[in-house]
C-alpha cells in the first residue's frame, strides 16, 4: 500500500476498533453461532481474546526483538573486512533457518527447552531470521561506493561512516525487512500452541484437534487483522525513514 | 608544502606508481595528468592515506603523512572527487557542513560558515541551504562538492577530475570560478585530470605521467614549448598556439567599451549608432545584453525591428572568467567576428575581437620569438553594407523583408 497522508489516522483509528471489538466477544459469539449453527461452543475457554492476543503480541515481540538485535548486527558484521569472509556462510544458514519448517524446530527443540514458552521463540527467532540479515546487507549494499569514499576521504572514521553515512541510508530497506519479519512472525506464531504456548494459536489448535471451526475461526481472524494492522504501521515507521524527510543529522 | 620522495605502489606484479618523486609548493595548482593507468588517481589517493604506498615517503608541511591517524590527516585535506559523493540523506547545509561537524564545530557556526561557501562557488544561499542532493544538477552539485572540500578551510586540496561530470560549457565556467577562488584563496593544490587544456588553464605546474612515472614537470608553458619527448608532444597535441590561449582569461584582453545602445531608445538611436560602427549591441535599463543589430542585416525595406537578432547570452556571449580559447571557438561556431562578454547576471561588460585574440596569440609568440600568425587576417572581412542602405529603411519602415 502506498502510504498517503490520512494513512496514519486510518491505522491508528482501525487499531482502536479492532481492540475496542476484542473486548466485545459478544458480537463474535453471535457472528461464529450465526455461521456455525451446528457446534455446541463457539469461544475457546481457556481464556478471553484480549489476553490470548496479549499473549500472542508478546511471543512475536520477544522473538522478533531478539531477531533484529542479532539479525541486524549480523548483517552489518559480514558488510565489514573483519567479517566479509563470512558473509557467504551467514546468507546460506539464514536462508536454511526459513526454509527449515518451524514445526520442525519446535519438535527438536523441545527435548532440550521443555514444553512451553521457550522453544517456541527458538523457532520464530530462527524463521524470521532471513528477512532481517539479507535486507540489512542489502541495504548496506545499496550505499553507492562514491559516497563511502567520500565519507572516507573527508575524514570519517570507519564507526562515524557507518552511523552518520551507511545505515540512514541503508535504514529504509532494513525496516521493509523487519517489516516482512515481523509479519511472518504474527502468522506462525499461532503453532506455538501445539506446544503449550499460548496466544491466538489456542483456539485455532484447540478447534483442530476437536474439529469445532469456530474456534479456528475466532484464533485465525484476530490473527490476520493482527498481521496487516503490524504491517501498515511498520510501513509508516518505513515510510519515515526516507530519504531526504530524515533530517535528524542535518546541521 | 607537499614533498613526495620515491613513493611507490605495487599491487602484485603491477607498478601502478614507480618511485614519484615531486614536490608542490605551498599556494600552487599542481595537475597530474597523463593517460588512464599513469597513476594520477593513485599518487592523489596515497596523498590523504586512501592507498597506503608500498614504499616511499610522504611530508606534508613538514610531517610525514604516515605518521598521523588516517582521519586526522584527512580532515586537514579539502578531497573533491569527479563522482561527488555527496550524502543523499543530509541536506546541501548539512552536506557542506561535514568536516566541520567532525572537527566539533557548533550549530551557529556550521550554518554561516555554509552560507559562505555556497556565496563562495556562485549558489543563491537561501535558495540552496535546504536543498537535497537529488534536487540538484550536475553543475550544481559539483560546486557543492567543492564547496565541501573547502568548508573546513583546509590548507591542501584534493581535487580528483573534480569537473569531469559535467558538459563542456558547464566544465569551462566551473573551472573559470575555480580559477577566481584560487586567486583569492591560495591553497596549494593537487588536482587529477585527464583534460589537458583543464591542465593547461589552472595549473601552475603540470606533472605528465606514464605507467606511473613522472615524464615531465614544469610549468603550463614550458611544457607547451619545450616538451621533453614525443610523449608528451602527442599528449599536449598539435594545436599548441591555440591551447595558450586557453591561460589567457576573456577579462585580460577585452575591450570593455563595446558599441552598445539602448534598446529602449528607438530605432532612430539604434541606427545613428550602428551607422557609426557597424554593429552595436543592445542591452534593457539595467545594462543587460538583449541582441544586437548588424548593419549587414539591413536590408531595403527591412525595419529596425525585424532586423536586429534576440540573444540569448548563453549561446552568444561568454563569461568574463572564459578563455580565450573558448570564446574564439564560439566565435567561428557562430560566424561572427566579435562576441559579448556579461557577467553571470547577464550584464555586457565588454567584447572580445578576433583582433584582440590575434593581439594575444601575436604576443605570445613574439615571447617565444616565432612569427606572427598572419593567417588570421583572412578573417578581416571587407564591409559590404553602404550607408544608402541605412538610409532608405529609416525613411521607409515598411516593406518586405528577407
Amino acid at each position: 500500500m502506498r502510504p498517503s497522508r490520512r494513512t496514519p489516522v486510518l491505522a491508528a483509528f482501525a487499531t482502536f476498533v479492532f481492540a475496542w471489538l476484542l473486548t466485545r466477544t459478544s458480537w463474535l459469539e453471535a457472528a461464529l453461532k450465526w455461521a456455525f449453527p451446528t457446534e455446541v461452543s463457539w469461544l475457546h475457554p481457556r481464556a478471553d481474546l484480549v489476553s490470548l492476543t496479549v499473549e500472542h503480541l508478546a511471543i512475536v515481540a520477544i522473538s522478533s526483538g531478539l531477531t533484529v538485535l542479532v539479525g541486524v548486527p549480523l548483517g552489518i558484521w559480514v558488510t565489514r573486512s573483519s567479517g566479509r569472509d563470512f558473509r557467504q556462510l551467514v546468507a546460506a544458514s539464514v536462508d536454511l533457518g526459513q526454509t527449515f519448517p518451524p514445526v520442525a524446530v519446535l519438535a527438536l527443540a523441545m527435548p532440550v527447552l521443555g514444553f512451553g514458552f521457550k522453544p517456541t521463540i527458538v523457532a520464530l527467532f530462527l524463521y524470521g531470521m532471513f528477512p532481517v540479515v539479507s535486507s540489512t546487507i542489502a541495504g548496506l549494499d545499496s550505499v553507492p561506493t562514491s559516497t563511502l569514499e567520500a565519507a572516507k576521504g573527508m575524514g570519517m572514521s570507519p564507526m562515524q561512516v557507518l552511523f552518520r553515512v551507511e545505515l540512514p541510508l541503508a535504514s529504509r530497506i532494513i525496516m521493509s525487512g523487519i517489516r516482512t519479519s515481523v509479519v511472518i512472525n504474527i502468522g506462525t506464531a499461532t503453532i506455538g500452541a501445539t506446544i503449550g504456548t499460548g496466544g491466538l494459536g489456542v483456539p485455532i489448535i484447540g478447534g483442530l484437534a476437536t474439529r469445532n471451526m469456530a474456534y479456528v475461526v475466532e484464533g485465525a481472524l484476530p490473527a490476520a487483522v493482527l498481521a496487516v494492522l503490524i504491517d501498515v504501521l511498520l510501513g509508516q515507521v518505513e515510510h519515515g525513514f526516507a530519504v531526504p524527510l530524515q533530517e535528524a543529522d542535518s546541521a | 608544502m607537499i614533498h613526495l620522495d620515491g613513493v611507490t605502489k605495487r599491487y602484485g606484479d603491477t607498478v601502478a606508481v614507480d618511485d614519484l618523486t615531486l614536490d608542490v609548493a605551498e599556494g600552487e595548482v599542481c595537475v597530474l595528468i597523463g593517460p588512464s593507468g599513469c597513476g594520477k588517481t593513485t599518487t592523489l589517493r596515497m596523498i590523504n592515506r586512501l592507498i597506503t604506498p608500498t614504499s616511499g615517503r610522504i611530508m606534508i608541511n613538514g610531517q610525514d603523512a604516515s605518521e598521523l591517524k588516517a582521519e586526522e590527516l584527512r580532515r586537514s585535506l579539502g578531497y573533491a572527487i569527479q563522482s561527488v559523493g555527496l550524502f543523499p540523506h543530509l541536506d546541501v547545509a548539512a552536506n557542506i557542513a561535514v568536516v566541520p561537524r567532525l572537527l566539533g564545530w557548533d550549530k551557529p557556526r556550521l550554518r554561516g560558515r555554509a552560507r559562505e561557501l555556497l556565496e563562495l562557488v556562485g549558489l543563491e544561499p537561501e535558495q540552496y541551504m535546504g536543498k537535497y542532493p537529488r534536487q540538484l544538477s550536475g553543475g550544481e552539485a559539483q560546486r557543492i562538492g567543492v564547496a565541501r572540500a573547502l568548508a573546513a578551510d583546509p590548507p591542501v586540496l584534493l581535487m580528483d577530475e573534480p569537473f569531469g561530470a559535467v558538459d563542456p560549457l558547464n566544465r569551462g565556467r566551473l573551472q573559470g570560478e575555480f580559477a577566481r577562488i584560487q586567486r583569492d584563496l591560495h591553497k596549494t593544490v593537487v588536482f587529477v585530470t585527464h583534460d589537458i587544456d583543464e591542465a593547461i588553464r589552472l595549473a601552475d605546474r603540470i606533472a605528465i605521467m606514464r605507467d606511473g612515472r613522472l615524464v615531465q614537470y614544469d610549468t603550463p608553458e614550458t611544457i607547451l614549448d619545450n616538451p621533453v619527448d614525443h610523449f608528451v608532444r602527442d599528449f599536449v597535441g598539435s594545436d599548441r598556439a591555440l591551447k595558450r590561449l586557453v591561460r589567457v582569461p576573456v577579462r585580460d584582453v577585452m575591450d570593455t567599451a563595446p558599441p552598445v545602445a539602448r534598446r529602449s531608445a528607438g530605432a532612430k538611436e539604434m541606427l545613428a549608432e550602428v551607422g557609426r560602427t557597424r554593429f552595436v549591441y543592445l542591452v534593457d535599463e539595467q545594462g543587460r545584453l538583449t541582441g544586437w543589430l548588424d548593419r549587414a542585416q539591413l536590408k531595403g525595406g527591412c525595419t529596425v525591428e525585424d532586423a536586429l537578432s534576440d540573444a540569448d547570452p548563453a549561446q552568444v556571449a561568454v563569461r568574463p572568467d572564459a578563455s580565450l580559447k573558448e570564446a574564439l571557438s564560439r566565435m567561428l561556431g557562430l560566424g561572427f567576428r566579435s562576441i559579448a562578454v556579461v557577467e553571470s547576471d547577464g550584464r555586457l561588460v565588454g567584447q572580445v575581437t578576433l583582433g584582440s585574440v590575434e593581439g594575444a596569440m601575436t604576443e605570445s609568440d613574439e615571447h617565444q620569438g616565432a612569427r606572427p600568425a598572419e593567417h588570421m587576417a583572412e578573417y578581416s572581412a571587407e564591409d559590404t553594407s553602404d550607408d544608402s542602405v541605412l538610409e532608405s529603411i529609416a525613411s521607409d519602415d515598411q516593406g518586405d523583408c528577407t
